[in-house]
């Protein structure tokens, strides 16, 4: 470990190039964090958009018209407008509209952090997207199933249970894989609202150190990787999901 | 890294030109007098050191500055003005005989142009902080979320040696200012004259909050002449100026009518000075 910090601190003095962020323990540390934060965002809003899709593509299966409607205004309003935009409208419009709490040290804090609206907006980004592709998904599984299936006493909640939703499922998730890897891309945007992730480390790190490009290359490498990962992740669980002889 | 190596050449080029002119003409303060005019370099856009009054006039604290010097030369005065990016230039061009544009110091820009010493002024660092916080020195930000620039000089000093956490850094002023009012930060970090001229300017609106002065070295500002002039007459004749500016106290006298106030770093300097 030393000698790699050795090493690399070696290609700074002889070629110029400044890998410090691997080697100052400082920057190190805000680097790792950035990363953690990226990945506890990344998980949490992906897990949050997967179950808004599903219930918003079973609430458009609703007979009442007003939870159809309701859902169709949802998608919208989410998937119409720019996350940024949306970002920076709950951080700084809808924020201050809410009650405030105490802090320990004197001041009224907004109820909701940075890092919450990140979530909340990128949830309801990507949820939105989630709702139509699940929508396709059922839309795919033919009609002779469901009635199939009401013919044996199935209720309408176990249809869509039981029948509909694991078959549309298998067929969805190669775009799911699409939208989800979008969304990971996007938690890079609560940089603006100042959430303090792998991009806005970097920042941080290469004004301080005045190392763009080798923050920029690093940062490139750290997203390749994890989305890799994403992708590698949903492509297990598309095959372990796969039925002999059913769609492909 | 090639436009680092792309700006160097241009620096060498524009000292080499300049270094020519300057062989030519040997003596600049010969030559001011001579031409009648001083050519300054100033701000028009950062109050309240050079900035435009509704008349449309370059004022500010270092237009008077600019005053003096033409005042001691027995010339008349020619404000030029400038930005960051053409400041230095504009000086090595010759289109400027002095420049007192709100320029820090650093070691590039010493190796540009004759940065004059003493210094006259500095940017130090302070916090436009709630007052219901109570704070009192950075000690007191502990664990406290604090808004702040992106990028700016001083974030690292405060996040490790201050509040001990990362700071809540946006890209413009206007967020910062947004999320101080929200509470989502118990103060913002700034260069603290902006933050005194932001307090004063908007009163009503931050009449809870109190500018609290950081305890970061500040960053001196230099009056530069062409680097070929540092040494000579023309360089010494400023240099003075500006040690007589500290000793009678004129720059404490023209930052209060500015200002409004007066920063510890020229408190010191004066006291300094005598």
């Amino acid at each position: 470990m030393e000698s790699l910090a050795e090493w690399l601190r070696s290609l700074y003095t002889d070629y110029g190039i400044n890998l410090v962020q691997f080697y100052d323990e400082f920057e190190r540390a805000r680097l790792l964090r950035g990363m953690w934060i990226t990945i506890k965002l990344s998980v949490v809003s992906i897990a949050a958009s997967i179950v808004i899709g599903i219930i918003g593509a079973w609430l458009q299966t609703s007979n009442y018209r007003v939870l159809r409607s309701v859902t169709q205004g949802y998608i919208q309003f989410f998937r119409n407008t720019p996350p940024l935009v949306q970002m920076y409208f709950f951080y700084f419009a809808l924020s201050p509209l809410l009650p405030r709490v105490a802090t320990d040290y004197g001041t009224q804090q907004p109820l909701l952090s940075s890092f919450a609206w990140a979530a909340i907006s990128l949830s309801f980004f990507a949820g939105a997207f989630n709702v139509e592709i699940f929508r396709s998904g059922i839309e795919a599984v033919p009609r002779t199933m469901t009635e199939a299936a009401s013919a044996l006493g199935y209720t309408q909640m176990q249809v869509y249970r039981y029948v509909v939703f694991p078959l549309a499922l298998r067929i969805v998730i190669p775009a799911l894989t699409n939208n989800v890897v979008n969304l990971l891309k996007t938690t890079t945007l609560a940089y603006a609202i100042a959430v303090p992730e792998t991009l806005f480390m970097a920042s941080q790190i290469w004004s301080d150190r005045v190392n763009v490009l080798e923050m920029m290359i690093t940062l490139f490498v750290f997203y390749i990787g994890l989305v890799g990962l994403l992708v590698w992740a949903m492509d297990r669980w598309e095959k372990s999901l796969r039925i002999p002889g059913y769609g492909q | 890294m090639t436009y680092k190596s792309a700006l160097k050449i241009l620096l060498v080029a524009a000292a080499t030109l300049g270094w020519l002119t300057g062989l030519a003409r040997a003596d600049t303060i010969e030559d001011i007098k001579k031409k009648g005019t001083l050519v300054v370099g100033v701000k028009a856009d950062y109050p309240p050191y050079g900035m435009r009054d509704p008349s449309g006039e370059i004022v500010g604290m270092e237009v008077d500055m600019a005053k003096d010097v033409a005042q001691r030369l027995g010339v008349k005065l020619q404000l030029e003005p400038v930005v960051a990016s053409n400041r230095m230039q504009f000086l090595q061009q010759g289109k400027t005989d002095l420049m007192i544009a709100t320029m820090s110091v650093n070691d590039e820009r010493k190796k540009a142009v004759g940065i004059v010493e003493p210094y006259y002024y500095a940017g130090g660092v302070a916090l436009l902080a709630a007052k219901s916080a109570k704070i009192k020195t950075g000690a007191d930000l502990k664990g406290k979320p604090v808004c702040a620039i992106q990028g700016a000089f001083y974030n690292n000093e405060i996040s490790s040696k201050m509040t001990g956490q990362d700071l809540i850094a946006f890209k413009g002023v206007p967020e910062n200012e947004q999320a101080l009012q929200n509470g989502q930060c118990v103060g913002f970090a700034y260069d603290d004259v902006l933050l005194i001229y932001t307090k004063k300017a908007n009163a009503d609106k931050w009449k809870d909050f109190e500018v609290v002065q950081l305890d970061i070295a500040p960053l001196p500002w230099g009056i530069a002449v062409k680097s070929e002039d540092k040494d000579t007459p023309w360089g010494k004749f400023m240099s003075d100026i500006v040690t007589d500016w500290h000793k009678k106290g004129t720059l404490v006298a023209l930052e209060k009518k500015w200002l409004g106030e007066n920063t510890q770093w020229l408190i010191d300097a004066n006291a300094k000075a005598k």
